[in-house]
């Protein structure tokens, strides 16, 4: 489009769209987060049909297509698989940059968990590298009772 | 598989911000430039395919509110919410149907109206990790970082991808960011979600792709070019990223097995003329051409580095410039079938693949490449 709009200021619309939502977080995740929040207990769940373990858990096996899954505990320390550090406030960030981003493989698991990696000194963090989660103190019943996971 | 092809296309112009157009106006623009690269008229039209997001619009239903620009008024339309390979797919399902001729097949979204970050973030699972934050970004650098772990690519090789593909975009007149830059250049941009500098990434575009699906029948009805669709096929992963394999792509191995296989394709590093792939971040353009198996597993930095998929290399690879060059979301894929549809017929001027006869096209939906959609396209029938 040229011609007519040449220097004419373009006019805009500003808006947005702001809808309130209440989840409901479904019977397994409610339990893992229960465990979370009560007993500082990380949980999964394992498939009895292919002997996976799926942390955070489900409902259903994913691959099997079965429901024949039962809880298991899983470690609260694990492997890092990868991890980002970033670097630009994104606007998706709660936290300020430098934020770590990191795919934890708890002992016991079979699926890795997304989850905040912390470390006194950002070079060290490697994959491979061992680390531990770190509990929050006041604990609601959400994947923030875990404050995140640093090297053990 | 039945005999289809794709007999019109338009691109809109790939721009950072379209202040002056909406969505619709794109719309219009494209789908009258793949009616006039057709040789048809709307009435031509049997049945339409629209393919947005309604985060992107900030509109829900947004399928229905372009369906007006698309001339699907008082036609049979449905829709696709993802990427413009699966709304094709769709399309071209609805033309094996035998109750339609010819789908016109849209795609559209417009970046620069929204906050991509906040919007790729609710693609995150809202009970259990969404409120860490977070986005296509920073789930890519991981995606990055665990692909590079386990091949040994080096940042720069990444980097050349970026060099290559915004190089390309200077001989494509629809590309957002033609670029002459160097290796140090796109290791010195800013480190946004480390391995991840901004020029590894692609930028926020706006913009519009419309295609047009015939049967065997109608494509050769109105004097337009057919390019024929040889092998089709689309799979998924699991949805959460820690479910997967990130460092490898099952998922597009699969889907691009079966469409060789329907192409009857053995070789496809040496059957292939020229691949238009989704290249959001430099180190897909890699990854998905050794998932593709257009490169062996962990190889595809040493043959970037070797020129094998430069414009005149043997496997020439985004020869348009890419998404690094301009990455419209939704229509991305779609403007990948299209480039391979002007390669084909030899109609990409600058940046034509000399004696490019069969191509690959293809697009993802979904973080870290969760579901890929690959298309093989032939000049000859």
């Amino acid at each position: 489009m040229t011609g007519i709009f040449d220097g004419v200021e373009p006019m805009v619309v500003r808006s947005r769209i702001n809808v309130p939502y209440t989840w409901w977080a479904g019977e397994t995740a409610g339990a893992f987060f229960t465990a979370l929040r009560d007993e500082k207990k990380i949980t999964g769940r394992k498939c009895a049909k292919c002997g996976k373990t799926y942390v955070p858990p489900r409902k259903v096996c994913p691959v099997c297509f079965e429901d024949g899954m039962e809880w298991v505990e899983v470690s609260t320390n694990g492997t890092l698989e990868s991890f980002t550090i970033v670097r630009r406030q994104l606007a998706s960030l709660p936290r300020k940059v430098p934020v770590v981003f990191g795919l934890i493989r708890l002992d016991g698991a079979d699926t890795s968990v997304l989850h905040y990696v912390e470390a006194g000194d950002l070079g060290m963090i490697k994959i491979g590298m061992r680390l531990a989660a770190k509990f929050c103190d006041e604990r609601n019943g959400s994947i923030n009772d875990i404050e995140c996971f640093f090297p053990a | 598989m039945d005999s289809a092809a794709i007999i019109g296309v338009g691109i809109t112009k790939i721009e950072a911000n379209k202040v002056r157009e909406t969505f619709a106006d794109m719309v219009w623009e494209a789908v009258n430039k793949a009616l006039s690269d057709a040789k048809m008229t709307i009435d031509d039209i049997d049945n339409v395919i629209t393919t947005s997001n309604d985060f992107w619009d900030g509109r829900t239903i947004s399928c229905m509110a372009v369906s007006d620009a698309s001339g699907a008024r008082h036609k049979n339309v449905s829709c696709v919410e993802g990427d413009g390979t699966f709304g094709a797919f769709y399309g071209l399902s609805r033309v094996f149907s035998g109750s339609y001729g010819t789908t016109l097949v849209t795609a559209h979204s417009k970046g620069s109206e929204s906050v991509s970050s906040l919007i790729t973030n609710a693609a995150f699972d809202p009970i259990y990790d969404r409120v860490l934050g977070m986005d296509m970004i920073s789930a890519s650098a991981l995606q990055a970082r665990a692909y590079m772990h386990r091949t040994g690519a080096t940042p720069e090789q990444l980097a050349m991808v970026s060099v290559k593909n915004h190089g390309n975009a200077k001989y494509n007149p629809l590309s957002q960011l033609p670029m002459d830059i160097t290796v140090e250049d796109v290791l010195a941009s800013e480190m946004i979600s480390d391995p991840l500098h901004k020029l590894d990434c692609s930028p926020v575009s706006d913009g519009c792709c419309a295609v047009i699906i015939a049967n065997e029948k109608r494509a050769s009805q109105y004097g337009g070019a057919p390019v024929w669709i040889k092998g089709v096929s689309f799979c998924s992963d699991s949805y959460f990223l820690g479910d997967r394999e990130i460092s490898k792509t099952a998922s597009l191995t699969k889907a691009a097995k079966k469409a060789f296989s329907m192409a009857g394709i053995l070789d496809p590093a040496a059957e292939i003329d020229v691949a238009e792939v989704y290249d959001a971040f430099t180190y897909q353009e890699l990854m998905w051409l050794e998932a593709m198996g257009l490169s062996q597993d962990g190889k595809a930095g040493m043959n970037l580095e070797k020129g094998v998929y430069g414009l005149k290399g043997k496997l020439p690879v985004n020869p348009s410039g890419g998404l690094l060059s301009g990455h419209p979301v939704i229509a991305g894929g779609l403007i990948r079938i299209a480039e391979i549809v002007k390669q084909l017929r030899g109609e990409a001027a600058g940046y034509q693949v000399e004696g490019a006869k069969r191509g690959i096209a293809h697009g993802v939906n979904g973080l870290c490449g969760q579901s890929h959609c690959v298309w093989i396209l032939d000049r000859e029938k």
